[in-house]
């Protein structure tokens, strides 16, 4: 069993997020970054799978020699080895080139990944299409939205399931596969002190494919307008509890 | 041409498609197109909606495949058909389906796609502003190519329907390449136990790491059967495991509409806030008067969870009994 897992390099989160003059990026000088919770959980699957089938794990990032950092985190989760694609645009085709490129090396040294994971959309950009590019690319299925994976035990087939409007689907895929999850799949571990120091030490590899720029191209970002408006303090401590109730009855729910 | 890809439920076109028809025929003004739309299986039945929204050919995207869903093959197919009929642009409702069609077929046609767009200008370049991280930030963008693809936010248009609707024709259309796709197909399908959801409550009593512990949530869950809604909870609860993931408000968890949001001890950090700005009364306990969810609320209460719940309880009990002993 191989796994593969893309993750991608974003600011933490913080109340308010600034934007840098230029207004092209998000002002990180006071931030510290993360990878994205659908990708946390998609780490903490693929270390599971291993654990339970056997086999090895990657990350694998398109960003900045930076982007390190989030490699190290899930191999610090408990992924074997670590790949870093040294990408630094922001358009989702050239990212999902950059990846494809990476996995097709990768896979030509070392035979197909069973199962690539994805997280559903970026926690900053939120394309919700870099892992249908790679997975077309690749010409594998792909299902996105997912909140569990449970492998046949013959080893042919994958089983994804997400949540709809109306209920809970089932997807079955041939393997190899890719699935876009979600978070709520698991909940992902602390990462251990040992796992952390055999991560410091672990090789990591780096890339450099060729990509070319695609056809969506950011001008700026802006903070959406803030609505004015005064908070009404109903009160302080229990005292205020008959305010709330009185809240509640004009509002016809007691 | 413009195509609309359009998403029904139970034969009626969803409020979503018909925001993103709504804009279609717009942008195919001004660049002086017919707008088309296109479904999969037979739907003839939606023709009618169609045409009031202005839509000259409903393509019926028909075959086996269309049987059960699949991402890969409808996707797929829907290139084809972009291809075939020669559509320069395409937008759908930024659904979970709409967007996930549109990232298969743009990437079969090797095109760009502007996802969760708010505002969409036509030209020989589109200009768009966009909502990243459900609603955080806005990006303006310019998308190229010889297709353009965007999928539009739910509540950026108003849906309008023409004074005299347009003659609409209907035409199958049997792709011809999704057969020997590697593909998924759908095996199970459960639906949902009744109980209030979090997206169609009309209450939510929400609590976050103020609450301190999955105990700490037995008078939230009073609160909400007392106001007949539901329960939620910001990430760090999940992540406490104190509550399950399906109960989680924000941007990786549920965007809600309620008419009322009880956030108790909930900072409102912006992941969270995009999950619950939706609600149309807003009211937050909280210890902190400069948390972020107390400065964006309509009404707060200062102070601690603990302390306030209780007594928010035992008079709304009261308050309860007086109105059914009075009635
Ligand atoms: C990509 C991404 C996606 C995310 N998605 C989500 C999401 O979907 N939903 C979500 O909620 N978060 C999400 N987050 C996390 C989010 O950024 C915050 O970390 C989280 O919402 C904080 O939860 P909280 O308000 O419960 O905790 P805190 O931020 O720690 O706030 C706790 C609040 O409780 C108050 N408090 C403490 N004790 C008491 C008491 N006894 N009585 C009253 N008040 C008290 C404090 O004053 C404080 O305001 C996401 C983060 C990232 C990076």
């Amino acid at each position: 069993m191989k796994v593969l897992v893309c993750i991608k390099r974003v600011p933490a989160p913080g109340a308010k997020i600034q934007i840098t003059e230029d207004g092209l990026d998000i002002d990180t000088r006071h931030l510290g970054f993360t990878i994205g919770p659908h990708e946390e959980c998609a780490v903490e699957e693929a270390v599971r799978l291993v654990a339970e089938h056997g086999g090895h794990a990657t990350v694998l990032t398109a960003g900045p020699p930076e982007a390190e950092e989030q490699l190290r985190y899930g191999m610090s989760m408990g992924a074997n080895a670590g790949v870093l694609t040294e990408h630094t645009a922001h358009d989702p085709q050239a990212t999902a080139t950059a990846l494809t490129e990476t996995i097709r090396t990768l896979e030509s040294e070392d035979g197909n990944f069973d199962l690539i994971l994805f997280g559903n959309e970026s926690a900053d950009a939120g394309n919700y299409q870099v892992g249908i590019r790679v997975a077309c690319a690749l010409e594998r299925p792909i299902v996105g939205g997912i909140k569990g994976i449970e492998l046949a035990s013959e080893g042919a087939h994958v089983a994804l399931q997400r949540e709809s409007a109306d209920g809970i689907e089932v997807y079955q895929a041939p393997l190899p596969a890719i699935a876009a999850v979600k978070e709520g799949l698991n909940l992902p571990r602390y990462p251990s002190i040992q796992g952390r120091l055999r991560a410091k030490k672990a090789p990591l590899r780096t890339m450099q494919p060729e990509t070319a720029p695609g056809g969506l191209r950011t001008v700026q970002l802006r903070q959406p307008p803030e609505k004015q408006h005064e908070t009404v303090v109903l009160g302080y401590g229990a005292d205020a509890a008959d305010s709330v109730v009185d809240l509640l009855t004009e509002k016809g729910m007691v | 041409m413009l195509l609309v890809l359009v998403e029904d439920e139970s034969g009626t076109v969803t409020s979503g498609s018909r925001e993103a028809l709504t804009l279609a025929r717009g942008l195919a003004a001004d660049l002086g197109l017919p707008v088309h739309a296109a479904a999969f299986g037979e739907r003839s039945e939606l023709a009618a909606t169609l045409s009031a929204y202005g839509v000259s050919t409903l393509h019926l995207l028909e075959g086996t495949f269309t049987d059960d869903y699949s991402p890969e093959c409808w996707g797929a197919a829907l290139g084809e058909l972009i291809q075939h009929a020669g559509a320069t642009g395409v937008v759908a409702a930024a659904s979970d389906w709409g967007n996930e069609v549109l990232a298969h077929a743009s990437a079969r046609t090797g095109e760009a796609f502007a996802s969760n767009c708010v505002t969409v200008h036509a030209g020989e370049r589109w200009s768009l502003t966009r909502v990243r991280g459900g609603g955080m930030l806005l990006e303006d963008a310019e998308l190229t190519g010889a297709v353009k693809f965007v999928s539009l936010a739910t509540g950026s248009v108003e849906p309008a329907e023409l004074p005299v609707p347009q003659q609409i024709a209907t035409q199958s259309f049997l792709p011809e390449q999704v057969g020997d796709l590697a593909h998924s197909t759908i095996v199970d399908r459960t639906t949902r136990g009744s109980g209030v959801s979090l997206s169609t409550a009309r209450v939510i009593v929400s609590g976050g790491r103020g609450v301190g512990s999955a105990e700490g949530f037995e008078s939230l869950e009073e609160l909400a059967t007392l106001l007949g809604g539901a329960v939620g909870c910001s990430r760090v609860a999940t992540n406490s495991g104190w509550r399950p993931h399906s109960d989680q408000v924000g941007l990786t968890g549920t965007k809600i509409a309620a008419d009322l949001y009880i956030a108790c001890g909930i900072s409102g950090a912006t992941q969270h806030w995009v999950g619950c700005m939706g609600a149309k009364t807003i009211l937050a306990i909280n210890t902190d008067p400069e948390a972020p969810l107390v400065t964006r609320a309509d009404y707060a209460v200062i102070g601690d969870v603990h302390q306030i719940l209780p007594a928010i309880l035992e008079r709304a009990r009261a308050r309860k009994q007086e109105v059914q002993g009075a009635a």
